[in-house]
């Protein structure tokens, strides 16, 4: 039955229209793997003589210890926003002979195989190596990681209990930051010693190698309730049918004020409010509100005037990169329809430009607070949200015309929490990266003032060219028309 | 109204459709049948210029489909539930089309609340999105959108489908009307010869891409029209 399903996916993996056409998307996630892949390695080996650079009094094993509570909580953030249960549709399998568990225990056997499992063993290993090497028993190392590894596993299956009840909730991401943010909060304050606590345990398992049955018994705990809640998922009046909720419809007519696009402003003002998927691009504006703070308040990041931009982008553009790498795709349900109507693309595409302006100039307001860290941020989240609205709301759409993805709102898939993973994060890097980077040498080279001044000129040439570059769009957008209807009518 | 010359799709050397010509006049309710695989989606689709022709064109009213855009104003189409944005109630949904086709809400409301009857009062005012109908409620939404804005031109894809007997008596009615007081040109293809006979002047049998039957209606079409699928199913038999 597993060699069924691997088959089945393979196909459905390279007979999808999106890995013929995203090649270069691919490569890029291959070379990101790698990359991590060497870092780990080199953090692996590395590892021990760190510590006892750092800490010469300290037993070095003791140290990295103390320190995995760090690496729990990092991690099951990293997971938590990157890592998403493997998708599968099952609806065409539930009414062959085929055991709903096998489905389940398949779908959660795939995800121990996840990159994310596999990364901390890069590291965990050559550690492990280096510490028998330098005289601590084997055994004891041993015991240790497997206990690591175990702990991996843990943490994946942990994940997914906690993305299953939190895509219930609107705000899906607030519980896991809540409940981190405590349990940071609580040790860093020695309320609750946490940190030196998961240090302790891990040690004491390391020397009973018996104890190891407990992080096996958690283990095993976590699967089955993940087991639990796929298990009760698979019925189609569940997860497959949608519920049905009574609309609460909006008038919305203040977007009169924009003329002919009103229609579009509308429907994307509801694609928006009305779509799980669409929902949380919202949210995740309030993370982008708060991204800065990561930064900002560290005396490390005072002087590293050139990172002010790269945040100014993200913090001013995080729901153009989040809402604008779709589009077109957020309308490619029915999208048909709309190229059959009598509808200028025009019109239809500046309803989006208005949109991810609008959301700048509203995060830039938002974010005036940082003033307080120093007016040269104010000065630069001011120069990057013109260059949001003038260079890279253009790229975004045209971007979008080489986008071959359909998006399915309806969301009948079963096991689809939020869609998307770690591609759509690295999408967005460029156009972090390049502002940044001219920012920087321009300072490096001239100075703060003449640094901004090219970050805002770029903006408002964008502005100044606005209808141009329109046209240009539209232009590309009218060629690729077949192409893209064709691409959104096929199921991935 | 409509005319096709040379017309041709094939994929990757395949051809799907292939019509030399065919013309359709001002008012003609048209009626499109065929077994599976025969090419009626192909030629709506290459009609409202969602896919391109590997040869020929159609010309609406004298406009070149792919070459312009001005045949979309008097042209209106129902071909899918991909046609229905999911997200909105049926309401939402006509007004943003009345929005497109230059209709004010009032305008709207006139069109949809001649069809009460037709939606059995389960669409109106009901505040459903679009996505939680079933697929026969689904199908009278996008039918009576492809209404709306006094199309010259109205293209169905199986409207029929999908639909109970009831809704299917009186869609009939509908096209029946639509054919004959307002001088609309209506393109209907269907699996169900006797809905097809009953609402169209004149049927074309498409098979495997070409045109086998041009008939123009009368009461003997249906008998003719059975007679020959029955007989491709002999033929298929004796191979």
């Amino acid at each position: 039955m597993i060699k069924h399903f691997i088959n089945l996916e393979w196909k459905q993996y390279f007979r999808s229209s999106y890995w013929q056409k995203s090649l270069g998307l691919n490569i890029l996630l291959v070379f990101f793997a790698i990359y991590f892949t060497v870092g780990f390695l080199f953090f692996g080996f590395m590892l021990l003589p760190i510590i006892k650079k750092l800490y010469p009094e300290q037993d070095p094993f003791v140290v990295a210890n103390s320190f995995m509570f760090f690496w729990i909580i990092i991690d099951l953030m990293m997971r938590f926003f990157l890592q998403k249960l493997p998708v599968m549709s099952v609806k065409p399998l539930l009414t062959l002979p085929i055991k709903r568990s096998t489905v389940v225990h398949y779908v959660l056997g795939k995800s121990a195989l996840s990159f994310f499992n596999f990364l901390p063993l890069f590291a965990i290993i050559p550690f492990s190596i280096k510490l028998m090497g330098d005289g601590y028993e084997t055994p004891m190392i041993l015991t240790w990681m497997f206990t690591t590894i175990i702990l991996v596993l843990i943490i994946n299956f942990f994940n997914f209990i906690v993305e299953a009840l939190s895509a219930k909730t609107e705000l899906s991401f607030l519980p896991l930051i809540a409940i981190i943010g405590a349990l940071y909060g609580l040790d860093y304050f020695n309320v609750l010693p946490i940190k030196s606590a998961i240090g302790g345990t891990l040690m004491t398992i390391a020397n009973n190698p018996i104890l190891i049955l407990i992080p096996i018994g958690f283990l095993l705990l976590f699967y089955w309730y993940n087991f639990k809640i796929l298990e009760d998922k698979l019925y189609l009046d569940s997860s497959l049918k949608s519920k049905v909720t009574e609309v609460k419809v909006a008038e919305l007519s203040w977007t009169r004020h924009f003329g002919d696009i009103a229609p579009f402003m509308q429907l994307d003002l509801k694609l928006i409010w009305r779509n799980k998927r669409t929902k949380s691009s919202v949210f995740i504006m309030i993370i982008g509100l708060v991204y800065g703070l990561f930064f900002y308040p560290q005396p490390v990041y005072k002087d590293m005037v050139w990172l002010f931009p790269f945040i100014g982008i993200f913090v001013t553009g995080i729901f153009l990169i989040n809402f604008g790498q779709f589009i077109p795709a957020w309308d490619s349900g029915y999208y048909k329809m709309l190229m059959s109507q009598n509808i200028k693309y025009e019109q239809y595409l500046r309803s989006k430009f208005i949109l991810m302006v609008l959301s700048v100039g509203i995060m830039f307001v938002l974010s005036i607070p940082y003033v307080y860290f120093g007016w040269k941020i104010l000065v630069a989240h001011f120069a990057a949200a013109i260059y949001n609205i003038g260079v890279n709301s253009h790229v975004m759409l045209f971007g979008g015309s080489f986008n071959r993805k359909k998006i399915d709102l309806n969301q009948r898939a079963a096991f689809n929490y939020q869609g998307t993973g770690a591609v759509q994060w690295i999408i967005g890097l460029p156009l972090m990266l390049l502002p940044m980077g001219i920012f920087a040498v321009v300072n490096w080279l001239v100075g703060f003032e003449a640094g901004i001044a090219v970050l805002i000129l770029m903006g408002i040439a964008g502005v100044v060219l606005h209808k141009k570059l329109m046209k240009i769009i539209t232009q590309r957008y009218l060629d690729s028309k077949y192409k893209m209807i064709d691409a959104f009518s096929k199921d991935n | 109204m409509i005319y096709t010359k040379d017309l041709s799709k094939s994929y990757s050397g395949t051809t799907v459709l292939n019509i030399e010509a065919l013309s359709i006049p001002k008012g003609q309710s048209f009626g499109l049948v065929g077994n599976n695989g025969a090419g009626k989606t192909t030629y709506f689709s290459l009609l409202l210029d969602l896919i391109k022709p590997s040869t020929g064109n159609v010309t609406n009213n004298s406009i070149v489909v792919d070459q312009s855009e001005d045949w979309k104003p008097f042209t209106s189409s129902f071909i899918d539930e991909s046609f229905l944005i999911g997200y909105l109630t049926p309401d939402e949904y006509f007004y943003f089309i009345g929005d497109l086709r230059g209709q004010n809400k009032a305008d709207v409301d006139a069109l949809t609340s001649q069809f009460e009857d037709f939606f059995n009062g389960e669409i109106l005012g009901k505040k459903k999105y679009l996505r939680d109908l079933s697929k026969g409620n689904q199908k009278k939404v996008g039918i009576v959108a492809a209404l709306i804005g006094n199309p010259e031109v109205i293209i169905l894809d199986e409207p029929f489908a999908n639909l109970d007997p009831t809704t299917q008596i009186r869609l009939k009615k509908i096209l029946k009307d639509l054919a004959e007081k307002q001088g609309v040109t209506i393109l209907i293809s269907s699996h169900d010869l006797m809905h097809i006979t009953d609402v169209c002047e004149r049927i074309v049998v498409l098979e495997k891409g070409d045109i086998v039957k041009d008939l123009e209606t009368n009461p003997t079409t249906l008998k003719e029209l059975e007679a020959h699928f029955a007989s491709n199913m002999n033929v298929a038999q004796e191979e």
